[in-house]
């Protein structure tokens, strides 16, 4: 996270967009998917700056407009959402918390550390069983591949490494 | 940067966003259609991907160019002739293993041109090809497994996906082939010598369909243009259907 203005008002503006979740998995808030880049204040002029997560990501807009809304509803309504995509999200910026998070809900989260090829999920999110098989390399989702466990025969999201 | 030069640029990013757009709208055509679940997910994945990347090209034309067109203009409001890409992105998708031959082919291509544009000296470039790198790679573990699988799988797969390849391997040829706009952007560092990829590529392409028990098809004819705006006649059926609510109802949206 790029904090570039530590005043009292960022603080507050961090505070508010921390209820901001993603809409395709709303256990995860933005600031624990790494999406969040950064907030700066600079005469009263709130710049708010989003990385996509995938280039085709069609949950980006819905951010945008959530992040204007949620800030508008607090009496902030003039406020620039700006695109970054340098440097390209990596799974590698989700929060502990997040991981935590995504593994109760069902998801299984990405490695500690992005991409090598072997990567997969640590544990079956419903049973805890390491034995699990990739099943196809793309789920309901673009940041996601569909794994099923050896044991209880569940299949599940993992959330795959970028 | 001179006149010149920022029309090549303009060009070189509608040129890229064209082949991101042209094979991401054969890959849709897929949603529904997949041989089975997870592969249509998959499908329309890898679509939503190329997608995204046509919208950052065509973005950053558009800014470039600063003659208040949108990316959408550039998508909906050019023809046949103003369109870019190279040919293989527009050809139908044929049967999954036709899919699948021209999706290694254009992801061994894509890993190593983006690889490269990660240095240009264009920064939005630069900041586009480390995110589409990524993507491409996860794209080519896809596409690689299912070659092998099928080459390698029953006496039906391998008889498919070889005709596949044979009657894809000649539009490989345009992909290394250097426009002068590029060989202008070229020396000023922006633009990647894609000549210079077609070793990798042949190497790599080489080793895949070996091990996929498949043979390396004659280079006995090539085909291009698409880079001059000559294509094939499936760009325009190709663009009939992407572009005709903009075209029947200007400037709609929803």
């Amino acid at each position: 996270m790029v904090v570039a203005d530590n005043t009292q008002q960022t603080t507050r503006l961090y505070e508010l967009l921390s209820k901001v979740v993603d809409p395709e998995i709303p256990v995860l808030t933005l600031q624990d998917l790494g999406v969040l880049r950064a907030i700066t204040v600079e005469d009263d002029e709130i710049k708010v700056t989003i990385t996509p997560t995938y280039a085709g990501c069609p949950a980006l807009e819905t951010m945008r407009a959530d992040i204007e809304t949620t800030l508008a509803q607090a009496g902030f309504p003039s406020v620039t959402v700006k695109q970054s995509l340098s440097p390209a999200w990596t799974t590698d910026w989700m929060s502990e918390a997040g991981r935590k998070k995504l593994f109760e809900y069902g998801i299984a989260p990405p490695a500690a550390a992005a991409c090598g090829r072997e990567t997969g999920p640590a544990a079956c999110p419903q049973c805890g069983s390491t034995d699990t098989q990739l099943v196809s390399e793309f789920g309901s989702t673009a940041c996601k591949a569909l794994h099923q466990c050896q044991d209880c025969r569940e299949p599940f999201d993992y959330f795959k490494c970028i | 940067m001179d006149a010149i030069q920022n029309t090549a640029l303009v060009n070189y990013c509608i040129a890229l966003g064209d082949d991101s757009l042209t094979l991401g709208h054969r890959l849709s055509e897929w949603c529904s259609k997949g041989p089975f679940l997870e592969e249509d997910l998959a499908l329309s994945n890898v679509a939503l991907d190329f997608i995204g990347r046509a919208r950052m090209f065509y973005a950053h034309a558009a800014e470039l160019e600063g003659r208040g067109r949108s990316e959408d203009d550039i998508a909906y409001l050019r023809d046949c002739r103003e369109y870019r890409n190279f040919l293989i992105n527009e050809l139908p998708n044929g049967d999954f293993g036709f899919t699948m031959a021209r999706q290694l082919m254009v992801d061994v291509y894509d890993t190593g041109f983006f690889t490269g544009l990660m240095q240009s000296a264009e920064p939005q470039l630069a900041a586009i090809a480390a995110k589409a790198v990524k993507e491409s790679r996860y794209h080519l573990r896809r596409s690689e497994e299912w070659i092998k699988r099928l080459g390698d799988g029953t006496g039906e797969s391998h008889a498919r996906v070889q005709n596949a390849f044979n009657q894809l391997w000649g539009y490989a040829a345009e992909m290394f082939e250097m426009t002068a706009d590029e060989q202008l952007l070229l020396e000023a560092g922006i633009a990647v010598d894609r000549a210079g990829l077609q070793s990798d590529w042949d190497a790599k392409m080489h080793a895949v369909l070996e091990e996929s028990t498949l043979d390396i098809p004659a280079a006995d004819w090539t085909i291009g243009g698409g880079r001059e705006g000559r294509h094939s006649e499936h760009l325009g059926y190709l663009l009939a259907e992407l572009q005709f609510l903009q075209r029947a109802y200007p400037g709609q949206e929803w």
